[in-house]
Order: C-alpha cells, then sequence, then structure tokens
C-alpha cells in the first residue's frame, strides 16, 4: 500500500513540477474503501471515475483535473477524517469524493466549510448526511428513497403482515423507519421489527422468529457484502420461500456480483433500486461499455460507478463554473437544479436537499439467457429523497 | 413453546458443531504443542477457497479432501520453516507475532489472487434447500454439519485415547525429554498433529461456509470466536471443546431469537460467566 501512496505521491510532485504555471492543476480527493471486504464499491469509484474521464478527457477548459485516491478501508470515521485533512492541507485538493459509508461521511462533513471544500458523496446513503454542511451534494441514493417505494409495492402485492429485519446501524433504521412509516399509513401492519448486528452471518435463528411471527412478507435491508448472501440463503433454506413468504428488498441485498452466488434459487425475490446494471436505456449501454474499457470486470459492476460517473459529471461543472477557482458557493449554485439523463434514468440535483433526485425501479431477480439480473419491472419515476422531504 | 425451544436448541447444535470442528484443531495446537496459532482461522479459509476451486470441477466429497489435503500442502512449508521453531519452547509473544503474521499474509494474498468477494461453495442438491422436521424446516445442510461434528468428535477421541499415535503424542507432550530418550521421534509427532489440526480447521472451513462465509477477512474476523471456544473448553480438551461449542451455540442462538438487537451480548456474557467460574475453561488441565 505505502509502495502506491508513493508512487501517487511521486507522480503528484513530478506534474507539480513540471507542469506550466497557467497550465493549472485541479486535484480532487476520493476517499473510498480500495482495499478491504468492501473493496469491490471502492473499486466502482475508481471505474466510474475512470469512464467519465476517457470519455469527456483529463481537462476542463485549461484546468487539468487530477484525481487522488485514499482508502477508507471499513466504517472508520476517525480514519476518514484524517484522510481528508490530509487532502486538505497536504494535497490541497479542491474538491473531495467518494465516501462509502454513513460514519464516514459524518466525519468529514465538519471539515468542509473550514476549508471551503464542497463534497460530493457517492454511496453513503442516511438522509442527514447532506443537512450536515451546506457544501455537500449527493449523487447515490438515500435509504428513504429506495424504501418507500417498496413499501407502495408491498402494499400493491397485497401483503397484509410484514416482518422487517434490517442491519443495526443509520441506513437500517431509517430503512426501518420508511417502511413503517410508508406500510403503516397505507393501513397494513409490521408484526415483527428485528434490527440484526451488523456482524451477524448465521441468520436461522432470526428466519425463524419471522416464521413464528405469521408475516407473509419481510423486507429486508442489509450493506452490500458478505452478509446479504447468508440473509438470502437462510431465507430459502429455513424454508419461508417454499411456504410463501415473500421476500421484498432494497437493491443492497441482491447486488449484480452476488447474484450468481444466491443462485437460482434466488429468482423472483423483489426489490427496488435506483439503478440495475441490466437498466435497457442507450446511456446505459455506453457506460457499461466505458466501463469495461477503463478495466471493468462486468460481473463486478455495481450502484457505485454509476454515483461515481454522476459525481465526476457534478466535480466537472463545477470546475467549470468557477473557472478553476476556491469557489465553494458558486459550485454549489451550478450544480444545485442541474438536470441530466444518467444511465440509470433521468435525473436531477434537488436544489433543496442538494440531493439526487431519481427514479426508483421495481426489479426482479430472473434468470435470462442463462444469467442471473435484475429485471425492472415498475418504475417510481423521479423519486425525491422521502427522508429529507417529510420534514 | 416446547417447540420453540427445540428449535432453538436445533439451530443451536448445528452452529455450536461447525464452531467445535474449526476449532478444535486449534485447541489441540494449543494443548498438546502450546502453540497459541492465530492463522488458525487463515488454514480454515484457504480450506473454503480450495474447495470453492475445486466443485468447479469435482464433486462435493471429492472437494472437502481435496480442499483438507490442499490446505496442509499449503501449511506443511509454513510448518518446516517457521511453526517447528515454536513448538512447546518459545514464548507467547514470539508465537502472536509469528502466528498473526502469518495470517496477515495469508489475507492479503487471498485479497490480491481472489478478490474481496465471497466465494461461494455450492452444496449438492441432497444436503442443500430445507429439510421437514413435522414442526419446522431446517436446512439440509444443518443436520450434515451437525453429524460431521459428532463423527470428529469421535474419531479424535480414538485417535487420542486409544491409539498408538495417540500414547505417544501424550508421552511428547507431558515430558518431551523422556520420551525422545525412550525412542520417540516428537518432531515427527508434532508434525503430523500440526497437519491433523490445519486438516481439521480446512473441514470446518468448508463445511461451516454457510455459517462462516468464505472471504478474504475470514482469518481474523471469527478468530475471537474461535480461541474463545478454546479457552472456555480448555486447551487440548475434546469433550471441553464439544461442551464449549454447545454453550456458546445455545447462547449465541437464543440470543439472536429472543433479542437479536442486542447482538452478541449473550455469547460474550456465558463468555465471562464460564470463565469466572472454571478459569481453566469447563475441562481444562492446569498448566
Amino acid at each position: 500500500m505505502s509502495l502506491r501512496f508513493g508512487l501517487v505521491g511521486a507522480v503528484a510532485i513530478a506534474t507539480a513540477w513540471m507542469s506550466p504555471a497557467q497550465c493549472d492543476t485541479i486535484k480532487v480527493g476520493i476517499i473510498g474503501t480500495m482495499s478491504g471486504p468492501y473493496a469491490l464499491f471502492g473499486q466502482n469509484f475508481k471505474y466510474g471515475i475512470d469512464a467519465w474521464v476517457a470519455k469527456h478527457g483529463s481537462k476542463v477548459g485549461d484546468h487539468q483535473i487530477e484525481f487522488v485516491y485514499r482508502d477508507e478501508e471499513s466504517p472508520n470515521p476517525a480514519k476518514s477524517k484524517s484522510l481528508a485533512q490530509e487532502l486538505i492541507v497536504k494535497e490541497k485538493v479542491q474538491y473531495i469524493a467518494g465516501l462509502y459509508f454513513t460514519p464516514d461521511a459524518l466525519a468529514v462533513a465538519p471539515l468542509l466549510e473550514e476549508a471551503k471544500v464542497p463534497m460530493i458523496v457517492m454511496n453513503a446513503a442516511t438522509s442527514a448526511i447532506v443537512e450536515k454542511s451546506p457544501y455537500i451534494v449527493r449523487t447515490s441514493f438515500t435509504m428513504w428513497q429506495n424504501t418507500v417505494p417498496a413499501a407502495k409495492v408491498a402494499k400493491a402485492r397485497a401483503a397484509k403482515k410484514v416482518a422487517i429485519a434490517v442491519s443495526d446501524y443509520g441506513p437500517g433504521i431509517d430503512a426501518e423507519s420508511a417502511f413503517k412509516k410508508t406500510f403503516e399509513a397505507d393501513g397494513g401492519t409490521i408484526v415483527q421489527s428485528i434490527r440484526m448486528p451488523l456482524n451477524t452471518t448465521d441468520f436461522g435463528p432470526i428466519m425463524q422468529r419471522i416464521k413464528d411471527s405469521g408475516a407473509d412478507m419481510i423486507f429486508t435491508f442489509l450493506p452490500a457484502g458478505p452478509p446479504t448472501l447468508g440473509f438470502v440463503k437462510a431465507y430459502i433454506d429455513n424454508g419461508l420461500k417454499a411456504s410463501g413468504v415473500k421476500l421484498l428488498s432494497t437493491g443492497d441485498v441482491v447486488t449484480e456480483p452476488d447474484l450468481p452466488t444466491i443462485g437460482d434459487s434466488g429468482v423472483g425475490i423483489l426489490s427496488t433500486y435506483h439503478y440495475a446494471v441490466s437498466h435497457e436505456s442507450s446511456e446505459n449501454k455506453a457506460f457499461l461499455a466505458d466501463l469495461i474499457k477503463a478495466g471493468a470486470k462486468a460481473d463486478d459492476i455495481t450502484m457505485a460507478s454509476v454515483a461515481a460517473y454522476d459525481g465526476a459529471r457534478l466535480i466537472y461543472k463545477m470546475v467549470e463554473a468557477t473557472n478553476g477557482q476556491k469557489d465553494p458557493d458558486k459550485a454549489l449554485a451550478a450544480v444545485k437544479g442541474m438536470k441530466w439523463v444518467s444511465p440509470r434514468g433521468p435525473v436531477s440535483i434537488d436544489p433543496d436537499t442538494r440531493h439526487i433526485r431519481q427514479n426508483v425501479y421495481l426489479r426482479e431477480v430472473v434468470k435470462q439467457d442463462g444469467k442471473l439480473l435484475n429485471k425492472e419491472l415498475q418504475t417510481f419515476d423521479a423519486q425525491p429523497d422521502w427522508g429529507l422531504a417529510k420534514n | 413453546m416446547a417447540w420453540t425451544g427445540l428449535s432453538i436448541g436445533l439451530d443451536a447444535l448445528s452452529y455450536g458443531m461447525v464452531l467445535f470442528i474449526i476449532s478444535i484443531g486449534l485447541s489441540i495446537m494449543m494443548g498438546l504443542m502450546r502453540v497459541v496459532n492465530l492463522a488458525h482461522g487463515a488454514f480454515a479459509m484457504i480450506g473454503g477457497y480450495l474447495a470453492s476451486f475445486a466443485l468447479k470441477n469435482a464433486g462435493y466429497p471429492l472437494a472437502i479432501v481435496l480442499a483438507v489435503l490442499g490446505t496442509i500442502a499449503i501449511a506443511f512449508p509454513l510448518e518446516f520453516l517457521l511453526y517447528r521453531r515454536i513448538y512447546r519452547k518459545s514464548d507467547e509473544l514470539t508465537q502472536i507475532l509469528l502466528t498473526i503474521g502469518i495470517a496477515f499474509v495469508i489475507i492479503g494474498v487471498a485479497n490480491y489472487i481472489l478478490g474481496p468477494t465471497t466465494k461461494s461453495i455450492p452444496l449438492p442438491p441432497l444436503l442443500s434447500g430445507p429439510v421437514d422436521l413435522g414442526f419446522r424446516m431446517i436446512p439440509a445442510h444443518r443436520i450434515f454439519v451437525t453429524i460431521c461434528g459428532v463423527c470428529t468428535a469421535g474419531l479424535l477421541w480414538l485417535l487420542i485415547d486409544r491409539t498408538e499415535f495417540g500414547i505417544r503424542l501424550r508421552a511428547a507432550v507431558d515430558n518431551g525429554d523422556m520420551a525422545e530418550s525412550l525412542g520417540i521421534k516428537t518432531q515427527i509427532l508434532f508434525s503430523a498433529t500440526f497437519a491433523l489440526a490445519v486438516g481439521l480447521a480446512a473441514f470446518g472451513g468448508v463445511v461451516g461456509a454457510e455459517l462462516l462465509p468464505v472471504e478474504p477477512f475470514y482469518a481474523l474476523r471469527y478468530m475471537v470466536t474461535f480461541l474463545v471456544v478454546v479457552s472456555v473448553g480448555g486447551a487440548g480438551s475434546i469433550p471441553g471443546a464439544v461442551a464449549a461449542s454447545i454453550l456458546l451455540g445455545l447462547a449465541d442462538t437464543t440470543g439472536k431469537y429472543l433479542a437479536p438487537e442486542y447482538g452478541e451480548f449473550f455469547f460474550y456474557l456465558a463468555v465471562i460467566l464460564v470463565v469466572f467460574l472454571f478459569p481453566n475453561g469447563l475441562l481444562g488441565r492446569r498448566h
């Protein structure tokens, strides 16, 4: 690792040395999970950004854009904060982006105003993050945004009694409250609400508990990663699927790289999410081709790459609007209300919340041409972040 | 209510058996060879990876055998170059630094070569899916794991208590110099025991993969749990490890069923109580 940092540093010094005075370099610090159990998503940040740069060049006007990567590794607020400090003070970055985990994003937030550095959140999905600083804008999603449509689906599919099982941390609790509020407002009953510790790997007892509660549908959220697989398997192997209990989740539970491991028994699982790799549009097709060119493997692509791709778009727009000067207010003003067609569908930046407004899709795991994928069944147009909109 | 109790008991038993199969190798290393092998989890993980690889071309039973033998083959150079130096004599700090270093190296290599995602160990049709027990459905592999655990415990007990190998091994453990002067080749005995411990780790890593999914951080993620089983059961004691695994499995599973939001509270509560009452573990010998 230190070798890599060493190389990055050496390259940075070399470029600073060689570049002529009139052509400046604007640095963007990316904090992502580049190693560790969640490395897949950090790599997806990089794929998304590389794909954007490959398509649109590494220059905005006369300004050379340089991305500097740092490794947040795991939910580690103290480390993320010191990485952000290092990026601001030593690397003199004008923008910070990335941030896979909510606690990490929250730890960086207090630095932004003082340093006059805007932050583009490319994953961390707790609603409250954007409220922590006026310089935060988010291109990923929030739990509320993806969960409110899920509760509508549960109602539409005539679920009467739902058991909620979520991971016991910020986004999980967001998902639980969002589902509960929406579903109960529609007249449904929540029979069981379970918060599972993040490090749970044996879901047998939890499945038994859900079964004993007599629920006819489970709504779940776990962060994409190793535990999701165990949950889905326990659901199938403990006979809940066979006895007709439906499983509804946010898309985090059935990310595309996990589908082959879940296997054919995963067919029929419903989820609501803002991006499916199989989304059918010309923009997505071109995007996927660019990702592969940037070095991604087709089976490794996740929602983090599209958030990074759109995040890079915002950064380029901000640099253009400020003409490379450090002016966060002007930069933010330039992207508020911005509208474009992303690989995930039409999106816009909500001028009030600075969170992305986007379609949320209901998808079902299906097998097509021998490959498992999330097939979009229904579209919920232009969903705001319901977590912020509720106030 | 009675059904619920039985149902929790079944889940606890199978989870406990997974813990047992993996931890017993660690217990043997600690009890008989006085090595705190923090790379034990890493060997279990290697077993899992090899099985996942072997399953692409081979059947499940063959994959288990290949994984166990493959892991022993990978571990052997480590034994020859490193572990051999720390049997019985060296201080704990050397052992811990050495073995945790090995664990880190294995994690790094696994992450680099195989990537950070979970590797699947697909079960044969016979072992996948639910089995109806009348009062509840239980995953077939949990029954399989329980049987594996019981067999492992029985065979190990026979091996160490009833065979020539066991007698020699216990002699070498109790008084190495005396055993050596009686013509017992302790070095070979210890190497064989190391291979046995690693093989058991690999076996547990494969059959337990449904409950402890195989990914690079497996090596350290579950290490604390394995160490806890050994210290609660008493290092080197097979019945102790069985008792500890079932007790801890029960505490964990009951906690998860009745109050999942408490996380591992009940697991560690059980640990604290046992260690408080039995400082040498449930059936451990005083050293």
